[in-house]
């Protein structure tokens, strides 16, 4: 089987599940696994999150047509890791309680922010084949910009669970280069063909 | 091998001789043994049927923590009988040492202690993982940050101003609270405000000690506790979290109430000083924040204190803050809670109980209150 750019960014992806498994043998989750699998899962979410984000602009100011075909990859990267959080919140937080999960939706807000962009992101996996974009057409785009609202939704939940210790040192920054790549989308396409033409 | 150890350990007890530091050490070993049987578990079950081994743990519960005296919950394995040996050894001699040590290489100062008929005898939280999962905002948010940062601390010399309301304002020595009064060893469950728990072996003995010698007037209706704030030694200044120098506040009877310590040490050491060296604060019964660390004033007052926590968050935080499974977080619920090191992944979290199952202590300090309105 020939090394694809694809391969390796699969293999790549597996990393954080792979180190966490390593971590876990050596007995190195730490005091609280729960919350140790339930950040890191959150934080790797957010990482291929970004790796998405930048994939566009990446082909745009370089010229470069590999990064878009990279981009359904990093997306489902995000989205395996996104599950991965999600689970973290039903199982060991919540025991699977359907009751307990929709209380703690409806009282904490940014819970309920970040399953919302879960739904979203579900949606864009369900549709990230092929197939699916043939099927729907022109709604493929529409629902796939949802991506946009999934970062927007991602800053204000990571934000809103830091704000009870009015911590943002890692938020913060996350925040920023989020809110940085979706700014990108914003530059008219003028600037970014000049941006190329004097790169 | 364990079990002669073990047999070894009680005889070594009822003779009266200390245990070798050599055997004490096992703490360490079975807190590393445990997480990483923890963890096999927990990938075992993630490769095949998650939600029937979820079940089948539902069915076979850890045991519900128990009130003061009751039976210990159904505990297992090497640990649990090295802690029942160790406390039972001493119920039958009353020999006036720590039950629990720390492992060797910590540094600190060994404390004698006589043990107390307020000590839980539920399984304590591993030393281990009362020294490095900690909440101390002076040195940092995270909970790894005190453990890391807090070795700038500077604990001698220390002295603590007992003043306000009182007719003989004092300020003692570090030295001097050392000796102030028998120091006893208190297990006690510890509830934090996030929902986690541990069960602690402090070292203290009871703060009315220190507030009687100072002879509060009538006027003192409340006590005010404030922390030590020194950028030079404490990183965590530089963030405005909540406003400095930590400030916490009890009412005269919940300071005097024979639970509530002045706690110098814990796992037959001095504290070290993540856990809030060289003096600190313990009120079993109410969240964790409430036991403010690293001591440097106590003052009796008319006025119920401003709490820091109060001033920074109002509509999450109340003056009592008591452990109440009932009062909701504005942002979570405190019906459940994880017992660090213990409560693995996969078992159901455990259910907080009323005061931190101290209810039947302290209930009547609170007789008539709506508890909803006085969180």
């Amino acid at each position: 089987m020939p090394v694809t750019a694809g391969t390796v960014i699969v293999a790549l992806a597996l990393l954080p599940l792979a180190r966490w498994v390593v971590l876990g043998y050596t007995g190195a989750w730490g005091p609280n696994p729960a919350e140790f699998l339930a950040r890191s899962s959150g934080t790797w979410t957010l990482a291929f999150l970004a790796l998405t984000l930048t994939m566009s602009p990446l082909h745009r100011l370089s010229g470069w047509t590999q990064p878009i075909a990279w981009r359904r990859t990093l997306g489902l990267a995000c989205f395996f890791y996104a599950c991965l959080h999600a689970l973290c919140w039903a199982w060991f937080d919540q025991g699977f309680e359907a009751a307990t999960m929709l209380a703690d939706l409806a009282t904490r807000p940014f819970i309920a922010l970040g399953m919302l962009a879960f739904a979203i992101l579900c949606a864009m996996a369900l549709t990230s084949s092929r197939n699916a974009k043939r099927k729907l057409g022109k709604r493929w785009k529409t629902l796939h910009r949802g991506i946009y609202g999934v970062a927007l939704l991602v800053v204000l939940h990571y934000l809103w669970h830091k704000a009870g210790k009015n911590d943002f040192s890692e938020a913060g920054p996350w925040s920023v280069l989020l809110l940085v790549l979706l700014g990108f989308r914003l530059l008219p396409a003028a600037w970014m063909r000049r941006i190329r033409g004097a790169g | 091998m364990k079990s002669t150890t073990l047999s070894c350990l009680a005889r070594e007890r009822v003779l009266g001789r200390e245990p070798r530091a050599s055997e004490v050490t096992a703490q360490e070993v079975w807190a590393a043994r445990r997480r990483s049987l923890e963890a096999l578990g927990a990938l075992a079950t993630l490769g095949t049927a998650p939600l029937r081994t979820v079940a089948a743990l539902r069915a076979a519960p850890s045991g519900a923590p128990g009130a003061l005296g009751t039976a210990p919950p159904g505990v297992a394995g090497v640990a649990a009988g090295l802690t029942a040996g160790l406390t039972a050894g001493l119920g039958a001699n009353g020999v006036s040492a720590a039950s629990l040590r720390a492992p060797p290489g910590t540094g600190l100062a060994r404390l004698e202690a006589a043990p107390s008929a307020s000590s839980t005898i539920e399984k304590p939280t591993a030393h281990q993982d009362v020294t490095t999962y900690n909440n101390f905002y002076e040195f940092g948010t995270d909970k790894e940050d005190p453990a890391l940062y807090a070795k700038s601390l500077r604990t001698r010399p220390w002295s603590v101003r007992v003043e306000g309301e009182v007719a003989r304002p004092q300020t003692f020595d570090i030295e001097q609270l050392l000796k102030l009064a028998p120091l006893e060893e208190r297990i006690y469950r510890m509830r934090c405000v996030e929902g986690w728990s541990m069960v602690i072996p402090w070292i203290g003995y009871p703060l009315s000690e220190v507030l009687r010698r100072v002879e509060p007037r009538s006027q003192a209706k409340f006590v005010e506790f404030v922390t030590l704030a020194d950028r030079q030694q404490m990183p965590g200044l530089r963030s405005s979290v909540i406003q400095w120098p930590y400030t916490e506040g009890l009412r005269i009877d919940e300071a005097m109430h024979p639970l509530t310590l002045m706690c110098v040490g814990l796992y037959g050491e001095v504290l070290a000083n993540q856990n809030g060296a060289p003096v600190r604060l313990v009120v079993p019964w109410k969240y964790g924040f409430k036991s403010a660390k690293s001591l440097v004033s106590i003052r009796l007052v008319e006025k119920q204190p401003l709490t820091s926590w109060m001033r920074s968050a109002p509509q999450e935080y109340g003056f009592f803050s008591n452990v109440n499974p009932e009062v909701a977080h504005p942002r979570w619920s405190q019906a459940t809670e994880r017992r660090i090191g213990e409560d693995g992944l996969l078992s159901r979290k455990r259910k907080t109980l009323m005061f931190n199952g101290y209810a039947e202590q302290v209930a009547t300090l609170y007789a008539g209150m709506d508890l909803r309105k006085f969180y």
